[in-house]
């Protein structure tokens, strides 16, 4: 009796799971909560863990808008672009200059043109799409892989160029302009954001977040700022669903499986080609703006390839083609392999006594001789953060080899405008398809068609296991290290970092 | 645009083991229009006209001259190496023509971009075919319609025009139901298209290629690897869609085939046309006995 109530639990869940909306409320909600569990085990205050969380919605909102642009360009289209980081950089440069005030002010700074932060946002999301024209007509003639070494090489042209001398200052049309070379450009023209924290409103906010989190106005600002990229990132999502399903999507993914075919059935398919690069480019651009125009500057190092290949896992974790992949991969991503070995680091110090590290690798592995593996154990956990590159490397080649198609599973957003099944009309009617009415034709013929459906959700869920089971890994793993945390532990350091946004790092 | 949605009418009734092979005198089913608003029967739909096409030293076709009827099946024979695909590719823009022209329906189409070949009204089958595999097979047919206003980008995103995009979709999936019955393939239709067998898939991508709405049709080797019986059918769609005025031009070296379904052949050798005329002529003529057949006849 209750394994078939348990059944019926099951069948009920896995329905639910099938709503995009749901997996990724769930996702995040998992990785919400672990963290919340581990800013516990820190012994953060509530204002730190909200933090914390606040922190993890930042950089989750910042990858899910560059991860879902990356999607539209190689999940959809087929578009190898290994140059992500340059059209960020030219999003987030010409923004800061169009925006940094004329006068220069202090010392060290260079001038921009002062104009309005909505204008100076457009001009970097327009200068990135048009970096992406200019990439985009001469390399689409390219085959896949040579416009991949194209767009890489692009980008590091443009990362070189900003480091360059030659336009560390340069006069324009009369207009003194300059990308500050290696030292970076300091953000001397206001927050971008005072629009919304000079609304009346915004200081009822800062009240609220006081009385329930005990945030300060720099933490509530921070959170608001955070809540802003999400709505963003929701309406990215919107727009490239919208873009995806849709008679242009599906000459996208026309393209991807067979760009000559494609053209033999009447598609000009440079133009398509061009026309969503162009767009990809230019949220690359709009994303690589949000993520860093409220700091307090920017240098040319913050776009070294790196953050492509970041891009790149958050995309493969979600799997390729599939928009809430997208988002889910880079939510992964953040919490597991980017922000993770940070906190994991933090926690093993606080529950386990390491003791000192040796200096040189050579003193850590000298003992192992005399059968000692403690000085290797204390090196090894000394360089846990340099050791992040290494768990990537091989979470990519797990991820590679285990399931290729990302942990959704090969997961297909239908692309057209409405949903494809079932004729709408009855056979043989012909004309005037009623609406969406789901009469179906044949008996063998709507037989065949459930036995599809089937097969759809059953891929569906297996991905959607796949997907919990990672999570519940993860908690398992939180509370086996939090038994041993009755082994007596030195507390050192219970602060928690009070993370603003002006500071928000990478770890490398 | 959507005129054509009653006209490839399905023929449910028609039992799938029912072969016998329709010869080209007697067409089957004459309920539908001409494809075109004028009647062209008789007239030149293509007319290739001293075609060349180099590749460094060799010459694949060398001065290739012959027009096809409209409303007609004719194939295209010749031993391998003749160059009939390669001529294939130069009519349809895939390969540039070094020399010569091309003209379809009197305008000419010598060396234009393979897409806008299909705005013509000419379209190709691939040798092998060349399904979208990660596509559903609903996905594979709605994409070729000509004239799809969500195509525009801001169409598909905007709000308001998005209605109207949403409406032609619903005409159009109308009209991709209506291509599945008459090949009699909807029970795939929401089969990803590299799931399909060889068979489905070379329907799939004639049934695909009407939908560009055509008026002439380029079927390369449409029977290679497709057993006897998917064999019939497929010669049973092509008779049906020339009885409502499409013109077939079909690679293939079935002889047998060819002397009995096409009303004009034409041979090819050595990238230039060798003889052509009514399956009989040609059958008898020495230099075709000599150069494919073998002296076999």
């Amino acid at each position: 009796m209750s394994s078939t109530a348990n059944a019926d639990r099951r069948t009920q869940l896995e329905s639910l799971w099938e709503h995009d909306a749901v997996k990724i409320i769930a996702v995040i909600g998992a990785i919400y909560i672990v963290y919340a569990l581990i800013g516990l085990i820190l012994g953060y205050s509530l204002d730190g863990i909200v933090n914390t969380l606040r922190r993890m919605t930042y950089l989750i909102a910042v990858y899910g808008m560059v991860t879902l642009a990356l999607n539209l360009h190689w999940g959809y289209t087929g578009l190898f672009n290994i140059g992500v980081a340059g059209f960020m950089a030219i999003g987030l440069y010409v923004t800061m200059m169009l925006a940094k005030p004329a006068d220069p002010g202090g010392a060290a700074q260079y001038a921009g043109l002062g104009l309005p932060m909505p204008i100076a946002i457009i001009g970097g999301v327009v200068a990135a799409g048009l970096a992406g024209l200019v990439v985009a007509l001469p390399a689409l003639r390219l085959r896949a892989d040579y416009f991949a070494i194209t767009t890489i090489a692009f980008a590091e042209i443009v990362r070189l160029g900003i480091t360059s001398d030659a336009l560390q200052q340069f006069t324009i049309l009369g207009a003194e302009l300059g990308t500050g070379g290696g030292r970076g450009l300091i953000r001397n023209y206001d927050d971008p954001m005072n629009v919304i924290f000079q609304l009346e409103i915004f200081s009822s906010f800062v009240d609220l977040t006081n009385s329930l989190f005990g945030f300060g106005p720099t933490q509530a600002r921070a959170l608001a700022y955070s809540i802003v990229l999400v709505i963003v990132l929701a309406g990215i999502y919107w727009l490239i669903q919208r873009t995806s399903r849709s008679p242009f999507g599906r000459v996208l993914k026309a393209i991807r499986e067979d760009e000559e075919a494609a053209q033999s059935l009447g598609k000009d398919t440079n133009m398509f080609k061009i026309k969503v690069f162009v767009l990809g480019c230019a949220l690359m651009g709009l994303a690589g703006i949000l993520w860093r125009f409220r700091r307090t500057g920017v240098t040319p190092e913050a776009f070294r390839p790196h953050v492509t290949f970041y891009i790149w896992i958050a995309l493969i974790i979600g799997g390729a083609g599939s928009n809430t992949g997208s988002i889910l991969g880079s939510g992964l991503f953040v919490a597991v392999l980017f922000e993770g070995p940070q906190y994991l680091r933090r926690v093993i110090d606080q529950l386990v006594a390491i003791g000192d590290a040796p200096n040189t690798f050579a003193g850590a592995v000298g003992p192992l001789l005399s059968a000692n593996p403690v000085p290797l154990v204390r090196y090894t956990f000394a360089e846990f953060l340099t050791l992040q590159f290494v768990i990537m490397g091989v979470a990519l080649i797990l991820l590679m080899q285990r399931r290729p198609d990302g942990l959704l599973g090969h997961r297909e957003e239908t692309a057209a405008a409405i949903p494809l099944g079932a004729r709408p009309s009855a056979a043989g009617g012909g004309s005037g398809g009623g609406g969406g009415s789901d009469s179906v034709s044949g008996g063998g013929f709507a037989h065949s068609q459930t036995r599809d459906q089937n097969d759809d959700s059953d891929q569906q869920t297996d991905g959607g296991i796949d997907a919990e089971t990672v999570g519940t890994q993860a908690d398992t793993n939180d509370r086996s290290e939090d038994s041993e945390s009755s082994q007596g532990s030195e507390s050192s350091d219970n602060t928690y970092q009070t993370d603003d946004s002006t500071t928000d790092g990478e770890t490398q | 645009m959507s005129d054509r949605s009653t006209d490839v009418q399905s023929t449910e009734a028609e039992p799938t083991t029912d072969t016998a092979n329709t010869s080209p005198d007697t067409p089957t089913d004459a309920n539908a229009v001409s494809p075109s608003a004028v009647d062209r029967t008789g007239e030149i739909e293509l007319a290739v006209d001293g075609l060349v096409k180099r590749f460094g030293g060799i010459t694949a076709v060398d001065g290739a001259s012959f027009e096809v009827e409209s409303g007609s099946i004719t194939g295209l024979i010749g031993p391998n190496g003749a160059g009939k695909s390669t001529t294939f590719h130069c009519i349809t823009g895939i390969h540039q023509p070094d020399e010569g022209t091309v003209a379809f329906q009197g305008q000419d189409i010598t060396g234009i971009a393979p897409y806008e070949c299909a705005d013509y009204g000419l379209v190709r089958t691939f040798q092998i075919a060349r399904e979208m595999a990660n596509m559903t097979v609903l996905e594979n047919l709605m994409l070729p319609a000509k004239h799809q206003q969500g195509e525009a980008l801001w169409r598909s995103v905007m709000p308001l025009a998005r209605r109207e995009v949403e409406a032609q979709e619903r005409d159009l999936l109308e009209r991709v139901w209506d291509t599945l019955e008459f090949f009699e393939i909807e029970h795939i239709a929401e089969e990803k298209a590299g799931n399909l067998s060889g068979g489905q898939r070379k329907l799939l991508e004639m049934a695909r290629a009407l939908m560009t709405e055509p008026e002439m049709l380029l079927l390369d080797e449409p029977f290679a690897g497709v057993n006897p019986t998917l064999e019939r059918k497929l010669l049973e769609h092509i008779h049906e869609l020339r009885a409502e005025g499409y013109t077939f031009l079909i690679v293939e070296h079935d002889m047998d085939l060819i002397m009995e379904h096409c009303e004009h052949v034409i041979v090819m050798h050595q990238g230039s046309v060798l003889a052509e005329g009514v399956p009989g002529q040609v059958t008898s003529n020495e230099q075709v006995i000599e150069a494919y057949l073998g002296g076999e006849v």
